[in-house]
């Protein structure tokens, strides 16, 4: 078995996703049926290999330090599902 | 003169500048066909015949007033991905609700600023995952060619709608094949420029370093008009490159005699399809009487493509797709207490089982003690990948291989089984992972009458090279004319 | 068994920057949530970051102070963690290959010299703000803070007490300020400090479990912390228990630090390099143009002031604001008697200001004013004392020196008619006083000067009364 039941509910917490007892066996099956196929990466040496992050060989651009209009509050909070004021309105956070 | 929606982009831009026709008689045009078509096709998630006539009207005055650019007044269908102002924008999701942008994409932008008429947004694979367009919250787009069978994906709708004259053109995005897949599925042509080439800028991020927005049209003139109008440096994204581009109409009618297509051993000893194999031995036929030679060459980390890809994209998706947690923009759950279980359910509820597994397998890539295993190794092994091409192109202009290993394939024909779905990638997803321009041109039909695409793909900024080529070989066969009996 | 505190402290300064680390939105807000932010910093769908050049200046700068090594190229990095403040439950921040390394500051304690090693510079962008409904159950998000550009500064775990580690954050402040590149202000939160706490037996070098201590918005509250979290991990070593891996929040109430509530504390940041920013490449010309942009630092221009004849303590207290220092300077370069200014500023001046952490900006007289009050007593227009009470007066109201000395008519009298008039006068009045002088008790002249100088409401000229009284006493004997 490539990843446990248990490593399934860390990545679904990890990944703020609520699964139910049968959506997770499924997971796990073609999550596991995946993973055996990524085996096949072993064979390649990749020693002395750096990773490639993303196609472009060039370096990031910079921009200058210049101020543009921000959204207006009301295109800021348009989306928002839930507001109050002029904020977004969340559960009760405790830390 | 044909009906106005069988015309091609470039057809129609002349009969607008002669007069002959206005872009508003054209507009009209495609909205009947869309509304025949629709109920069988669904190729779009929305369309928006105010708006589209509204800026058809405004192409017109560009046009009387002289200030008529080459592809004004033309209707295109925009993949449901890139951020339209003010229009729901859903990337095939329940997640994004009735999110609408406050901005456009850069290439929204551009298409604006030449005139063209946005015609509606095109239905996509949830988040641009998948190869059928069945993971759409949506609903699947159907085949034009056959609607019991899949268009391809994630761009479906978008070359449904162009092989369906639903649209003249259309975007799609293409992040391991999803523009050439279904142009392939669809008998229509399609490229994904080189990684940097069009700015990403308003793309809604699937797979940050692989995804790559690029134009779907009936033959390749469009794809070089439209080539023109997207490319070209974006200060707004970081992996926008800036230089020069050519004009790509300039390649259309330039011999190809002499030029060098190489085959790759690992791509052929793969075929197993009859209809493909046939196709592709044709084709080799047709682009050796054009005065091309063939070479055989290797990409000997090839086949591990799919495995580095299904680890890669995943991950960047699971970082990417953190942002959608009903806070700020689109869905929320109703029933949550607490702000963890308000994420999870608000997540659970928004996205569909496809995105979910890549979000999970992405986050079991990236988490702590498997990230070397999984995410280094396969960011080392994109690295050989991408040093194969290179080698490769120093014996060749482009290469020369299927777009995908079969033709179309029935709907929910493989949709519960992952694994299956994913090796449809198999000639496409190296492409992306080495950021290099692939163009899908029609390359003949299945016994069954579904179409079968070839792929091209060029060095680094050489699109030139796959507009050259693919001109050519559309000037020598009919594939690209033939349309499905609607 | 005896217990050594390790102390590494991880700093996060904001960025004087005028827009965003990533987008143009402005770094200058007011008070109504969410009117500073643009699609960029909502991370709302397809937006993508673009590095603001003056962050980068400002990092380098920091870094070269900080005697880091500067990475040629280094990598943005995504650190994964959902939060209600952070828009795209992402961070951009470096991890693997940050912009500089291997640094140091060196810190004096009581005349000793440590030096404190400096593991990384960083930058990142900083998250929003949540606010907390106290009687609702529910918060209110504001990301007008989203994207403001911080550099992360992390030390060696090299303290060994609560005071090193508050030495070591006045000194990165005070570089931060000199550089102008953060206004160093605690409790507004420009710049912030977290502490990696553990102890470990005397004599070992191993290190032990690690807390690490959050909310501390004051160089007091962090010497607090730190004095109670050590004493905490001791007694629970004591007590046979274990200190845990955790992340403990400062009460400045209770004056104790305590587990965070939330289930965030499992942490698995998941850093892969960013996608959308390629790597970012130094160039030496632009480190060497911020090394030539580099002012006199806190420790050289101490140094400096101690060549000047400043005592040690003094010099050390007059650099630790940049701007403290230039009003020296400033008033120096007008009176050129920097020990008689130096002497002014840390009585006077000090007390007016209310210590050093009070801010000079606000402090109503100039340089010029100062050097003209000292000009004043110099010349002797005014005594010293009298030059106490028009600093006072031009410390409230803001005015000219010469302009307070004339209102309030403060000009010394050195008139050797005048005074001896008062002195006899004082004596003819004291006859008692004075026959007591003349048996011996000589200690009393100094009453005799004194009701001298009330009669002239202080503003006689003290040396002059000294000798004049004398010669009257002598007269009389």
């Amino acid at each position: 078995m490539k990843i446990t039941p248990e490593e399934v509910d860390y990545v679904a917490l990890l990944g703020r996703l609520n699964i139910g007892p049968e959506e997770k066996k499924k997971y796990q099956a073609q999550l596991d049926d995946i993973l055996k196929y990524m085996d096949m990466l072993a064979e390649v040496d990749t020693d002395n290999v750096e990773p490639m992050a993303g196609p472009v060989e060039l370096h990031t651009p910079l921009r200058e330090d210049l101020v543009l209009p921000s959204l207006s509050i009301e295109d800021a909070l348009a989306n928002a599902p839930a507001k109050i004021g002029s904020s977004f309105k969340v559960p009760k956070v405790i830390e | 003169m044909p009906e106005l929606h069988d015309m091609t982009a470039s057809e129609l831009a002349r009969v607008l500048i002669s007069g002959e026709t206005t872009s508003v008689e054209i507009t009209r045009s495609l909205l009947a066909r869309i509304d025949k078509l629709e109920e069988s096709i669904h190729a779009y998630v929305t369309v928006a015949p105010e708006s589209a006539l509204d800026m058809a009207a405004e192409a017109d005055r560009m046009i009387a007033a002289g200030k008529a650019a080459p592809l004004t007044g033309i209707p295109i269908a925009i993949k449901d991905n890139m951020c339209i102002k003010d229009r729901k924008t859903s990337c095939g999701s329940r997640i994004l609700g009735n999110f609408k942008p406050p901005y456009d994409a850069t290439v929204v932008r551009r298409l604006k600023d030449a005139g063209m008429v946005i015609l509606g947004s095109a239905n996509m694979d949830e988040f641009a995952m998948g190869s059928s367009t069945e993971t759409s919250y949506w609903g699947p787009t159907r085949n034009p060619w056959n609607t019991e069978m899949i268009p391809g994906g994630s761009s479906g709708g978008s070359a449904a709608a162009v092989a369906a004259k639903e649209a003249v053109v259309s975007l799609g995005s293409d992040t391991g094949g999803s523009i050439r897949l279904p142009a392939a599925f669809c008998g229509v042509t399609g490229i994904k420029p080189t990684y940097g080439a069009v700015s990403r800028f308003g793309l809604v991020a699937y797979a940050s370093s692989l995804d790559q927005i690029g134009p779907i049209a009936r033959d390749v003139k469009d794809i070089a008009l439209l080539l023109n109008l997207l490319c070209g440096h974006d200060p707004r994204d970081s992996t926008s490159v800036p230089r020069e581009y050519p004009d790509f109409t300039s390649v259309l009618e330039k011999s190809v005699k002499g030029m060098t297509l190489g085959l790759p051993t690992e791509f052929f000893s793969k075929l197993d399809n009859e209809d493909v194999s046939r196709t592709v031995a044709d084709a080799r036929k047709t682009f050796e009487d054009l005065g091309i030679k063939f070479v055989d060459l290797s990409l000997p980390h090839l086949d591990y493509g799919i495995a580095a890809y299904y680890i890669i994209a995943p991950s960047e998706a699971s970082s990417n797709l953190a942002r959608y947690d009903g806070v700020k923009y689109g869905h929320r759950a109703e029933e949550y207490s607490g702000i963890i279980d308000m994420y999870c359910n608000t997540r659970a509820e928004g996205f569909g089982p496809e995105v979910k597994r890549r979000i999970m397998l992405g986050t079991y890539a990236l988490s702590s003690g498997y990230y070397d295993a999984y995410y280094v190794k396969a960011a080392k092994v994109r690295t050989l990948i991408t040093n194969d091409f290179k080698k490769a192109f120093e014996s060749c202009d482009a290469i020369f291989c299927p777009t995908a290993p079969s033709p179309a394939f029935r709907i929910e024909e493989k949709i519960d089984d992952p694994m299956q779905m994913y090796l449809t990638d198999v000639f496409t997803i190296p492409v992306n992972m080495a950021g290099l321009p692939g163009m899908a041109i029609p390359g003949g039909f299945s016994r069954d009458g579904l179409p079968i695409g070839l792929q091209l793909i060029a060095p680094h900024f050489k699109e030139e090279v796959l507009v050259q080529l693919s001109a050519a070989f559309q000037r020598e066969t009919d594939y690209h004319l033939k349309t499905p009996a609607l | 068994m005896e217990y050594e505190p390790v102390i590494g402290l991880e700093v996060h300064a904001q960025l004087l920057t005028d827009s965003k680390a990533f987008c143009s939105c402005t770094t200058r807000f007011g008070n109504e949530p969410n009117t500073n932010t643009c699609p960029i910093c909502q991370g709302m769908p397809g937006v993508l970051p673009v590095l603001n050049r003056k962050a980068l200046e400002f990092t380098v700068k920091m870094a070269l102070a900080c005697n880091c090594t500067i990475n040629e190229t280094s990598r943005f990095a995504r650190k994964n963690y959902y939060y209600p403040d952070l828009p795209k439950n992402y961070q951009i921040s470096q991890y693997e290959l940050p912009v500089a390394e291997h640094g140091w500051l060196d810190l004096e304690t009581n005349g000793e010299i440590r030096r404190i090693g400096i593991t990384r510079i960083h930058m990142e962008e900083d998250a929003g703000k949540l606010i907390h409904d106290e009687n609702r159950p529910f918060s209110h998000v504001d990301l007008n803070r989203t994207g403001v550009p911080l550099v992360e500064i992390v030390s060696e775990p090299e303290m060994r007490t609560p005071e090193q580690a508050a030495d070591y954050l006045r000194a990165l402040r005070s570089i931060l300020v000199y550089l102008e590149v953060c206004d160093g202000n605690m409790q507004e939160g420009s710049f912030r400090c977290d502490a990696n706490v553990s102890i470990r037996p005397k004599g070992t070098t191993a290190l032990g479990v690690k807390a690490e201590v959050k909310n501390m918005n004051s160089f007091r509250n962090v010497q607090r912390a730190l004095h109670h979290e050590i004493e905490r991990q001791i007694e629970t070593l004591k007590e046979g228990g274990r200190i845990v891996q955790e992340t403990r929040l400062f009460d400045p109430s209770t004056g104790t630090t305590a587990p965070m509530r939330s289930k965030e504390q499992a942490h698995d940041y998941r850093y892969f390099p960013d996608p959308d920013l390629l790597p970012l490449r130094v160039e030496p010309e632009l480190v060497e143009r911020m090394r030539s942009q580099l002012p006199e630092l806190p420790a050289e221009k101490k140094e400096r002031f101690i060549q000047l004849g400043i005592p040690a303590y003094d010099a050390g207290v007059l650099t630790a604001s940049r701007a403290l220092a230039d009003f020296f300077e400033r008033t120096v370069e007008l009176f050129p008697n920097p020990k008689a200014v130096s002497n002014w500023m840390m009585t006077e001046f000090m007390r007016e200001l209310k210590g050093e952490e009070a801010d000079i900006s606000c402090c109503p007289v100039s340089p010029s004013q100062l050097a003209n009050l000292l000009k004043s007593v110099e010349d002797g227009t005014i005594s010293g004392k009298i030059a106490k009470t028009v600093f006072e007066e031009m410390f409230r109201t803001g005015k000219e020196p010469e302009e307070i000395i004339r209102e309030k008519g403060l000009v010394q009298v050195s008139d050797t008619d005048e005074l001896t008039a008062a002195c006899r006068e004082v004596l003819d009045a004291n006859a008692g006083e004075v026959a007591k002088y003349l048996s011996g008790k000589t200690k009393i002249f100094g009453f005799f000067v004194g009701q001298v100088m009330k009669k002239t409401k202080g503003k006689a000229n003290p040396g002059l009364v000294n000798s004049i009284m004398e010669e009257e006493l002598k007269k009389r004997s």
